[in-house]
């Protein structure tokens, strides 16, 4: 199943959840993201989005969420389909109605409103079916169950990442946009978090878009990866072939092989980089 | 040894006042002695006068006459416990209606982040617009659910001409936007319904109640006071239930959290700003009859913003229980005072006492009594 839905960019326009199309971000009018971003989820797919700090993981993420409004960012070229349908001038609340739900950096829980409170806020867009919803949560995140009247504000950084993803998850949804769920926790934590992500994507079916900068974390899940450099796609591969990748293995997870290398043959886009060697 | 010395001598060598420039106390006493001194040329002339016991006692009689000056009032109006009980309940009924005002600041502050300052002119419009349709002839009733109608429409106007237009940008041009509504409005509902005073065509029960008597005194509570105190508990309840118990409530809630978070689980953050300005608007137009019915809806209502002002910094500007227990506080404290020390500071205490309460909890608690815990953990 998975080696199946690994295989990407062939155009096999059944399994395409969602596409990216050669974005273009601009923030406030002048301030420029996104140099053209394209990239594919399949359905059922896990894919990591990687890069260093300020490489527009984010923005991508909220361009296809379009939490950009908020921000007074604007898509300017290029365009988005999920499903094929454009979306990129759809309200947050439009898309999460779709399927499309993002867990923002940082978790962003409800902090004044209990935990329960939290989860059921994620189902605002739904009618029905939310007290089994709010059980499936309960199943994959057991801790949020006894932490359910805690204000969510003083839960430990783990659960209330939990619990983002919980709310998230109350929605419904057909694909997560995960920002940065390791940030800020303990390694054994953001294992377990990731196992987690893992069996909904296993058992629920959710397509995940995963920012991340645990470059090796992130490529031990996922089955695809792009790697950003300011605001462009500059790599992208099967997870696998990239955790091998010499050049994502330099500079992504710092292992490198050959000892002191020269850099006359270095020529594509770590070049300006060469300082961090 | 040396140490001290050292110190000694540089004092020494500096000015005998420059140690005490620094403190406060110093100041304060410097101040005192400047009033006491000019207070002595003003009212030397009238040393007979009743007005000024307080201060006159504390040039004469020192720290205990004036401690002696200020608590006696208040150990004589309890001693009257059937006029003191009288003149609590009158505060307490009165602070209902401050709290009924004071929560459309917050229920707009909380969802918003904004302080609206047109919350005091929504107040009068709604109230101008209810009488002024009542005056064509139209019912009650049917009135009162136009003018909520009128209300929601001013929500959805406000929401599409200024709110969605200033996402996310900063408190203080919110805070300007609110300014200009405010003198829009005033103008409008000038230019509509005129600036007549009107009188409220409702049928509220006038005269006083005997509750109950203690000693001589016959306790007697205004009928009007009860009337509009109960329509404000009413109020209250329901926001109450409202906010806690419906999915609505909740997602206004989670709003006022965190607003990205809110938009990123899919709340439409402009029917949260309808649905809440709606709401302020209808807590207005109640404060607005409440609070004309006495004396008719005119001009001076719009101010009565100004009294909910104390009443959001001792409550905390985002807590509802904060407005009700802050209404009645300063609805208490302030009758209490006028009829303690009005004689012996010349009168009109009711009108800054609250204020001069929120300036203490400005100091000791600035958040407020009830406000936001401030949760903070990495």
């Amino acid at each position: 199943m998975s080696e199946a839905s690994t295989s990407t960019g062939n155009g096999d326009a059944k399994q395409l959840l969602l596409a990216v199309n050669n974005i273009e971000v601009i923030y406030d009018h002048v301030i420029l993201v996104l140099k053209g971003v394209s990239l594919e989820v399949p359905e059922g797919g896990i894919v990591a989005l990687l890069g260093a700090n300020g490489a527009g993981k984010t923005t991508t993420l909220k361009a296809v969420s379009n939490l950009l409004g908020a921000e007074r960012g604007d898509v300017t070229k290029g365009n988005i389909l999920y499903k094929g349908e454009e979306v990129q001038n759809l309200d947050p609340n439009q898309l999460v109605k779709r399927g499309v739900i993002q867990v923002m950096e940082g978790r962003h829980c409800f902090e004044h409103l209990t935990v329960e409170e939290n989860l059921l806020t994620g189902a605002y867009t739904r009618r029905s079916g939310i007290n089994d919803s709010l059980e499936l949560v309960y199943s994959y995140f057991p801790r949020l169950k006894d932490r359910r009247t805690s204000l969510a504000g003083y839960i430990s950084g783990g659960e209330q990442q939990m619990c983002a993803i919980g709310r998230a998850l109350m929605s419904n949804p057909s694909t997560m946009l995960l920002d940065e769920p390791s940030m800020g926790l303990a390694p054994q934590l953001v294992e377990e978090i990731f196992e987690r992500v893992k069996k909904l994507n296993e058992e629920q079916g959710v397509s995940i878009l995963l920012a991340e900068q645990n470059t090796n974390m992130a490529l031990k899940y996922a089955h695809y990866g792009y790697i950003l450099e300011s605001g462009r796609v500059v790599m992208d591969g099967d997870a696998k072939d990239l955790a091998e990748n010499e050049d994502v293995k330099e500079f992504y997870l710092g292992i490198s092989s050959e000892g002191r290398r020269s850099f006359r043959d270095v020529k594509h886009y770590k070049r300006r980089k060469r300082w961090l060697a | 040894m040396t140490a001290e010395a050292s110190t000694a001598g540089e004092a020494g060598a500096r000015s005998p006042l420059s140690g005490l420039t620094g403190k406060w106390w110093f100041w304060a006493a410097v101040i005192v002695a400047v009033f006491a001194i000019v207070g002595l040329d003003v009212w030397g002339l009238d040393e007979d006068a009743e007005n000024h016991k307080a201060i006159l006692s504390f040039l004469g009689d020192g720290l205990v006459g004036f401690l002696k000056a200020v608590t006696e009032p208040v150990a004589l109006f309890w001693l009257k416990l059937g006029f003191a009980i009288e003149t609590s309940m009158t505060g307490l009924l009165v602070g209902v209606l401050y709290s009924l005002v004071a929560l459309g600041f917050v229920l707009i502050y909380k969802a918003s982040g904004m302080f609206n300052y047109s919350q005091g002119v929504m107040v009068l419009f709604a109230a101008l617009t209810f009488v002024g349709l009542t005056e064509y002839g139209i019912p009650v009733i049917l009135a009162l659910v136009m003018a909520v109608g009128v209300m929601i429409l001013f929500a959805i106007v406000v929401e599409f001409l200024i709110l969605r237009h200033l996402v996310n940008q900063e408190q203080i041009i919110l805070f300007m936007a609110t300014i200009g509504l405010a003198f829009f409005l005033e103008g409008f509902g000038d230019t509509i319904w005129g600036s007549n005073v009107k009188k409220i065509p409702l049928d509220l029960p006038s005269g006083a109640m005997d509750w109950l008597t203690i000693g001589d005194w016959n306790v007697q509570v205004q009928w009007l006071d009860i009337s509009a105190a109960a329509t404000g508990a009413v109020m209250v309840v329901a926001l109450a239930v409202f906010f806690n118990k419906t999915r609505i409530g909740r997602a206004l809630r989670a709003v006022a959290d965190d607003h990205q978070a809110a938009l990123s689980v899919g709340i439409n953050l402009r029917t949260i700003w309808i649905i809440v300005w709606s709401v302020a608007g209808i807590v207005a137009l109640f404060a607005g009859i409440v609070w004309g019915a006495p004396s008719g809806v005119q001009f001076s209502l719009s101010l009565i913003a100004l009294k909910a002002l104390p009443v959001l910094l001792i409550g905390g500007f985002e807590s509802i229980p904060g407005a009700i227990v802050a209404g009645l506080i300063v609805g208490f404290g302030e009758k209490i005072a006028e009829v303690s020390w009005g004689d012996s500071l010349g009168g009109g205490i009711e009108n800054w006492f609250a204020f001069m309460l929120a300036m203490v909890f400005l100091v000791i608690r600035p958040q407020g009594l009830f406000g936001e815990k401030i949760i903070e953990r990495v």
